[in-house]
Order: C-alpha cells, then sequence, then structure tokens
C-alpha cells in the first residue's frame, strides 16, 4: 500500500508543477505591456517602469523568472499587493479560517443530511419519499448560488429577520454571532453539495441493497436501521467520498460567491476584491494558493480511498 | 487527478458530477423496470421545457423588433413599478427600466455565451478526443495530462483569473468558456472512440485501405456525435449559471448592456421594497437552466447505448 501510494508522488510533483507554470503564465496574458496595467497610465515616468520591470524580473528570459518565482512561491513567498504592499501570503492566512469554517460547515452540514437521506431513499426506492427527493434535487441542481443565497436572504433576513444579512463575527470574539453569520453562507453551499451527494450514495446503496450479504442480514432479523447503517453505508461510500473530494473545486468556486454575497472576509472575497482593483499579483498568488491546496486534497481524498477500500488496497480492483 | 476518470467528466462548474453512472434515472429505471416505459415518460414538462427553451430563443434572436421599450433608457420617475403596472408588463428596476425589455435583452448575451462557446469547445474538443483515442501514444498522454493539470483549477477561480488578466468582451468571455470547456469533451469524445474504434466495421474500413480522417470523421464520428452533443445541451445550462455569476460579480459583459445576472445584481438592493426586481430575472434564469437540464438528461437517456436497452 505505502509503494501504491509513494508511486503516485512523482504525478503529484509534476501537476503542481504544471499548474504552478500555468498560474505564472497567467501575468503574460495581460494584452500589452504587464507593467503598463500594473501602474496604470496616468502620470509614470520611464524610470518608473523600468525600476518595475526589473522588481517584478521582467528583463530575465522567461525560464529564469519562472525557475525565481516558483523558488519564492515554495518558500511560501507570493510577492506582495501592489495595492496595500501586504505580503500576499499574510493576505491568505489572514482570511483563510473563514472559508475553511464555512467550507467545513457546509460539508459536515451535507454529509449529516445526505448518509439519511441516501440511504433511505435508496431503501425505499420509488417510495414518495424517494419521488419527492429526486424532484427536489433536480430543480436545485438548476438554481445558481447566487440566486439561492438572495433567496436565503429575502427569507431569513428579510422576511423573518432571523438572521443578518451580511457581515462576519471572529469565532474568538463570540461563538454565538459567529455561528449566526456563518450559518446562511453555510446553508447555501452545503445545499448544493446535498443534491450531488445524495444521488451518488442512493445509487450506490441500491447495488449494494441487493447484494447477498444484506439478504443474509435481513434473513437474520436485523432491524432495518441496522442493516442500512451497519452493513450497507460502509461498502456504498467509495463513489461519494470521490464525488466529496471533487467537489471541494465546487465549494472553492461556492465560496467566490458566498462571501461575496454575505461580505464575509475569506479568500474568495480576496480573489474577488483584488480583481475589482486590478490587484493581479494578488490574483495570481490567490489563484496558485487555490489550484494547489485542490491539487493536494484530492490527492489524499484518493489516498484515503486506498487506504479504506481493501480491493484497491491489494491490488483487485 | 488520479481520481477515476469517469467520476471527473461533469466537474464544470455546476456540482454535477454527469459520468457517475445516470444516477436517479438509472436507479429509478432498474426498479421500475423495462426502458420501453420511460419512452412514456417524455411527458408534458418535456415539451413545456422545450418550448421555454425556443420562446428565449425567438426572444434573443428578435429582441431588437420586438416592440419593447427601450432597454437603456432611465426613467426615474416610473422606478420600482409592480408587475403588471400600465405598460411595463413585469414592472420596472431601480432607474425606472422595463423589466422585460431588459429580461429579451439579457437573454441574447446568456444564449449567445452559452451556444457558442458550447459549440466551440465541442468542436475543437470532440476533433482531438478522437484524434487522440484513435492514434493513442504520446500525444494521448500529454493531452489526458493536459486535462488534469486543467481541472485541477476550480472551475470559478480560473475563470475569474482569466476574466481578470484577458478582458471582458462578449468574444473574450465566450472563447474563454470555450477553451475552459474543452477537456470535458475531448473526455467524452476519446472515451466513446475508444470503445467504437475496435468495432468491426471500423476494422473492415481499415483493411479496406480507409485514410485516419476517413476512419475518424465517417465511422467514427457518427458514434461520438450523439452524445457529445447530449452532454453539450447539459454544458449550455451551466456555462449560462457561469455567466449568470460572472455578471452578478459584474465581471461579464460591461454596462450598460443588461445581462440576467447584472439584473439580478441589481435587484438586491431593492429586496426589502421591490423583491420582484431580483425575483423576476431569477425566475427566468431557473426556469432556463431547469429545461435545458430536463431536455439534455432525456436526450442523455435516449442516446445512451448502455441505457438503450440494446
Amino acid at each position: 500500500m505505502a509503494r501504491q501510494i509513494l508511486g503516485r508522488i512523482p504525478q503529484l510533483i509534476l501537476t503542481l508543477l504544471a499548474v504552478s507554470f500555468l498560474t505564472f503564465m497567467l501575468l503574460s496574458l495581460i494584452p500589452g505591456d504587464p507593467v503598463l496595467s500594473i501602474l496604470g497610465t496616468d502620470n509614470i515616468t520611464e524610470e518608473m517602469i523600468q525600476q518595475k520591470r526589473e522588481e517584478l524580473g521582467l528583463n530575465d528570459p522567461l525560464p529564469v523568472r519562472y525557475a525565481s518565482w516558483l523558488g519564492d512561491a515554495v518558500r511560501g513567498d507570493f510577492g506582495r499587493s501592489q495595492r496595500t504592499q501586504q505580503p500576499v501570503m499574510d493576505a491568505i492566512k489572514e482570511r483563510l479560517p473563514v472559508t475553511v469554517e464555512i467550507g467545513l460547515l457546509a460539508l459536515t452540514g451535507a454529509l449529516l443530511i445526505t448518509i439519511p437521506l441516501g440511504s433511505y431513499t435508496a431503501f425505499r426506492a420509488n417510495g414518495i419519499a424517494d419521488r419527492v427527493t429526486t424532484t427536489v434535487s433536480f430543480a436545485l441542481r438548476s438554481v445558481p448560488g447566487f440566486v439561492l443565497a438572495l433567496l436565503m436572504i429575502y427569507i431569513f433576513a428579510v422576511w423573518l429577520r432571523l438572521l443578518p444579512a451580511t457581515g462576519w463575527t471572529r469565532l474568538t470574539v463570540d461563538p454565538v454571532r459567529n455561528l449566526r453569520s456563518a450559518l446562511m453562507p453555510a446553508l447555501v453551499l452545503g445545499l448544493a453539495e446535498v443534491t450531488a451527494y445524495t444521488r451518488v450514495l442512493r445509487s450506490d446503496m441500491i447495488a449494494t441493497l441487493q447484494q447477498d450479504f444484506i439478504i443474509m442480514a435481513k434473513a437474520k432479523g436485523l432491524p432495518n436501521w441496522r442493516i442500512l447503517f451497519k452493513h450497507a453505508l460502509r461498502p456504498s461510500m467509495f463513489s461519494l467520498m470521490t464525488v466529496v473530494g471533487l467537489n471541494i473545486a465546487a465549494l472553492v468556486g461556492g465560496a467566490l460567491i458566498v462571501e461575496t454575497i454575505f461580505a464575509l472576509p475569506g479568500i474568495g472575497r480576496l480573489l474577488v476584491d483584488s480583481i475589482y482593483q486590478r490587484d493581479l499579483v494578488m490574483v495570481q498568488g490567490v489563484v496558485l494558493f487555490i489550484a494547489s491546496s485542490y491539487v493536494i486534497v484530492n490527492f489524499l481524498v484518493d489516498t484515503l480511498y486506498t487506504v479504506l477500500d481493501p480491493r484497491i488496497r491489494h491490488g483487485r480492483a | 487527478m488520479a481520481a477515476p476518470e469517469t467520476l471527473t467528466t461533469g466537474s464544470l462548474a455546476a456540482p454535477d458530477p454527469a459520468g457517475v453512472p445516470n444516477e436517479a434515472e438509472d436507479g429509478l429505471e432498474n426498479v421500475a423496470g423495462s426502458p420501453r416505459k420511460r419512452r412514456k415518460k417524455r411527458g408534458v414538462i418535456f415539451w413545456l421545457s422545450v418550448f421555454w427553451l425556443l420562446t428565449i430563443l425567438f426572444c434573443a434572436i428578435t429582441a431588437s423588433w420586438l416592440p419593447l421599450p427601450d432597454e437603456i433608457q432611465a426613467d426615474v420617475a416610473g422606478k420600482l413599478q409592480r408587475p403588471g403596472a400600465e405598460g411595463h408588463l413585469l414592472g420596472t428596476d431601480g432607474l425606472g427600466r422595463d423589466i422585460l425589455a431588459r429580461l429579451v435583452h439579457g437573454s441574447r448575451v446568456s444564449i449567445i455565451i452559452g451556444f457558442a462557446s458550447v459549440g466551440m469547445g465541442i468542436t475543437a474538443g470532440c476533433v482531438l478526443g478522437m484524434v487522440v483515442g484513435y492514434f493513442r501514444g504520446w500525444l494521448e498522454r500529454f493531452v489526458l495530462f493536459y486535462i488534469d493539470v486543467q481541472l485541477a483549477y476550480p472551475f470559478l477561480v480560473v475563470l475569474l483569473a482569466l476574466i481578470a488578466f484577458v478582458g471582458q468582451s462578449l468574444l473574450i468571455i465566450t472563447m474563454v468558456f470555450a477553451l475552459l470547456s474543452i477537456p470535458l469533451y475531448t473526455r467524452v469524445a476519446r472515451a466513446n472512440t475508444l470503445s467504437v474504434s475496435q468495432r468491426e466495421y471500423v476494422m473492415a474500413a481499415r483493411a479496406l485501405g480507409a485514410k485516419p480522417a476517413r476512419v475518424i470523421f465517417r465511422e467514427i464520428l457518427p458514434n461520438v456525435a450523439l452524445p457529445v452533443l447530449a452532454f453539450g445541451l447539459l454544458a449550455v445550462g451551466s456555462i449560462i449559471v457561469a455567466e449568470g455569476t460572472l455578471s452578478y460579480l459584474g465581471l461579464s459583459v460591461p454596462q450598460p448592456t443588461p445581462t440576467w445576472g447584472s439584473m439580478i445584481a441589481e435587484g438586491r438592493r431593492y429586496l426589502q421594497d421591490a423583491p420582484h426586481v431580483a425575483a423576476v430575472p431569477s425566475l427566468v434564469m431557473c426556469l432556463t437552466v431547469l429545461s435545458l437540464t430536463f431536455v439534455g438528461d432525456s436526450l442523455r437517456a435516449l442516446f445512451d447505448v448502455r441505457e438503450s436497452g440494446i
């Protein structure tokens, strides 16, 4: 097993290198001179341009620039914001907890809903609850995240006046208010996940429930909940885990929207704000951070998969 | 990354891994019985969806000639009128602009970006997928690696980044969407090519001395086109959502061109007093995406060889 995991590390490194190279190349996509779009075109001198070129290393050939940029990035130096001069890494560190908190809350909530819902709809496939779930999640799939967020704001903030529409209180300042401000964003993020997860768990569970050992369990007279959660759940979880891993991308994408709409100081908002302010070094750094984290998380999920599934573990999948 | 590749096919924007073996429908059919029954299911809702899509398409094409108030001219005196007001069937927005007119004109952006980018993406992705699936070798490995790398970026993140660096215009945004969706079609096309290229008639064509180009376009393409097209219709829905998100964030086609997303964004300010400003475009957008998903899913079930009961 260790050999299998180690064997995938070169691929991981290769992917990370390619991701970093493409992200690095973003700056060269700017039409015209990147220095001009960074400095702006108002009252600048030739000297300033030259100085900025030197500072960004634009006078060196491409491979040299990439190598030095990558060397810095590996050591955690993603450059400095052009507007505030704050190091990009500091800005990311400052905002990461918010995004992670919302993401984890959404993920936990989604799984807490999915596991009973998916199991039950599979157990009573084609029953009323199943049909309702299928229809509702089909409809939910068509609702864009930002529309769902506005709907939540309308229901919970404008109409019922239960939750704050925007804003953020740090967990360390006041846990209750923190939860209140995190609830709606997490709900918006989580609902989209529930529809995807439930479909996957349900179809895997239907397959599992037709296996002999389930019939055996039924014959022994075990109660239904025990059959579902003790016997059928674990072998039905593998596709779900893969989808959870892959959907982290969707969560990050959702975080962009949700953090912007609910005015939360997270990474997604940092990216969107930097784009508004044309702080391109910051954009580049945040994109690199998000993409490499996503690659690494997916690698870990794949590894976990290997550890959990004996069929893959022994190479007989 | 190294995830089972069938699972990654649909990770485009919407959390909808289309490759997961036809979740809902599949399970339902297994339980409900023979595939012939499904033919009946393509009933009222399917045709309502088709009708809605045709209406939107009609609006997008004829927007300039329809007898509607001007979609850009502000009229502050008549702002925030409710739906059903005199001369404004769906009411007016915060600047007194007619919502119906803006919806109709806004449909252009969604429809053009949605269909044009999917068209371009499908063409490029199909050719690429068929070529690498047919010839295999190092080119295939390189393309697959590139796909893995591109899918390593969360869709919305790379979309925003590209738009930030390259700029925003209808053409550029369409191109960016096309570029970003090529890997998905390449995967579907390649998978289908792999299964088709070992069939007897392809072997026969090759044995008769047909050139690779002929084999690919005459023998393989007909078998690859339908599944990719059905998948494409679902992709149009995802891209309309993604474009809506971009314009909600103010990063799509710049003002004053109306887009559904920017209309919803404007409506947010009036959520308290005039919720219809946000609700009407939201509803239109959801219905459009729902219809696309529904029609796309039905067509996919129809074209899916595995499912069609052969």
